[in-house]
């Protein structure tokens, strides 16, 4: 165990992943959401929509390289699952580490608080005095949720995801809700445990 | 060890990629390995009814800790991604050795390689010894080389935006990169 590393996914994240440059990524992401807005007239509720779409078939794939790269074995519970997506999967792809809040007593539902500056935001003001319904409707980071709940699904947890707060909108920080529906017990592959 | 066949089976079985790596072996039809698959899946399946518990609990074992996550957590180092624990792991014979590894998702990875050497000149009473410490010698290699490929098929299969998900993969960067790993 290094003592010098501050987050538990630091190794994996120095030596194992690919990295990029942070701004061609936060760009690259900013045209995907202004383009979307466009192609829908503005229709936020449909923006979020794609967003969410596109996140969900990253999600399926994503969770291959993560599994692949980190080793994780099924967890027990979803507190451990929340741990291992903050400290391991926000850690190597993003490099930030969402804190988990606001459990609900049954242990079902959490909150990620992703901390700032959220690296897809780093360049974005919504325009809000051109168009005052943008910081009510859009979920700037929506992907992120897709993203999750893809990943998620995969290795057989129904799980619903959705923003709550977001500090672009002018919310004091940005919260992603995790809400587990049920563990797909019969999807499970044999041979696990 | 020198690897023959590389399977790599979707979640419900079905083979989406097969290629003979080095020479060795006979060439079957599409359809017999389609069967071949099938088949290992199932086989796999049963072994994991069938391994024997204790009161119920399945043994933890040095290669399959209880506590990966836990590890992991606190090491921050890539531990082994197989959770084939229960399933069927190897199959040995004097003519190839066949060894399975399925992921979290489902996806199962299977090589073909040359059986295990045999040791001619030890005495008797060493030749079990030795043969199995080469055993694990090449059970750990075949491991060495299924993170590889794991690692590779998330890259260059998941990776390809024209792919679609538990279909065949028909890729030949992937082949090439399974050509250098082996």
């Amino acid at each position: 165990m290094s003592k010098s590393s501050k987050y538990n996914g630091d190794d994996i994240w120095k030596n194992n992943v690919e990295k990029i440059n942070s701004e061609l990524f936060t760009l690259t992401y900013g045209s995907v959401v202004a383009q979307l807005c466009r192609d829908f007239n503005n229709n936020y509720h449909e923006v979020n929509n794609q967003l969410d779409k596109m996140g969900y078939n990253i999600g399926l794939r994503l969770i291959e390289e993560f599994l692949a790269k980190t080793g994780v074995r099924r967890c027990q519970t979803f507190r451990e699952t929340s741990e291992i997506i903050s400290k391991i999967g926000f850690k190597i792809f993003l490099n930030i580490v969402p804190t988990i809040e606001n459990w609900s007593s049954d242990n079902k539902t959490c909150s990620l608080i992703l901390p700032e500056p959220n690296p897809l935001t780093e360049f974005v003001e919504l325009p809000i005095t051109t168009d005052s319904k943008i910081s009510k409707e859009l979920w700037y980071s929506q992907i992120l949720c897709g993203v999750l709940r893809g990943a998620l699904q995969m290795v057989q947890l129904d799980v619903d995801v959705n923003f709550v707060k977001d500090v672009l909108r002018g919310d004091d920080r940005t919260e992603i809700r995790l809400k587990l529906n049920k563990v797909l017990k019969d999807e499970i592959p044999a041979g696990e445990d | 060890m020198k690897v023959y066949s590389i399977y790599i089976l979707n979640k419900a079985g079905g083979l989406i990629y097969q290629n003979d790596v080095n020479p060795g072996l006979n060439r079957l039809s599409a359809n017999d390995y389609l069967v071949l698959a099938g088949t290992l899946h199932g086989v796999h399946a049963i072994a994991a009814k069938v391994t024997p518990t204790i009161n119920g609990k399945e043994v933890a074992t040095n290669e399959y800790p209880n506590n990966q996550n836990a590890i992991l957590l606190a090491s921050g180092k890539l531990q082994d991604s197989n959770s084939n624990k229960s399933g069927l792991q190897s199959i040995e014979t004097d003519l190839f050795n066949l060894y399975i590894f399925q992921t979290l998702t489902g996806i199962k990875f299977i090589l073909i390689t040359s059986p295990n050497p045999v040791v001619h000149n030890l005495q008797q009473i060493n030749r079990e010894v030795a043969n199995k410490g080469e055993l694990n010698k090449q059970y750990a290699q075949a491991n060495e080389i299924f993170k590889h490929l794991y690692i590779i098929y998330s890259d260059y299969v998941m990776k390809d935006p024209f792919y679609s998900l538990d279909m065949p993969i028909k890729s030949s960067l992937f082949d090439t990169k399974v050509k250098e790993i082996v």
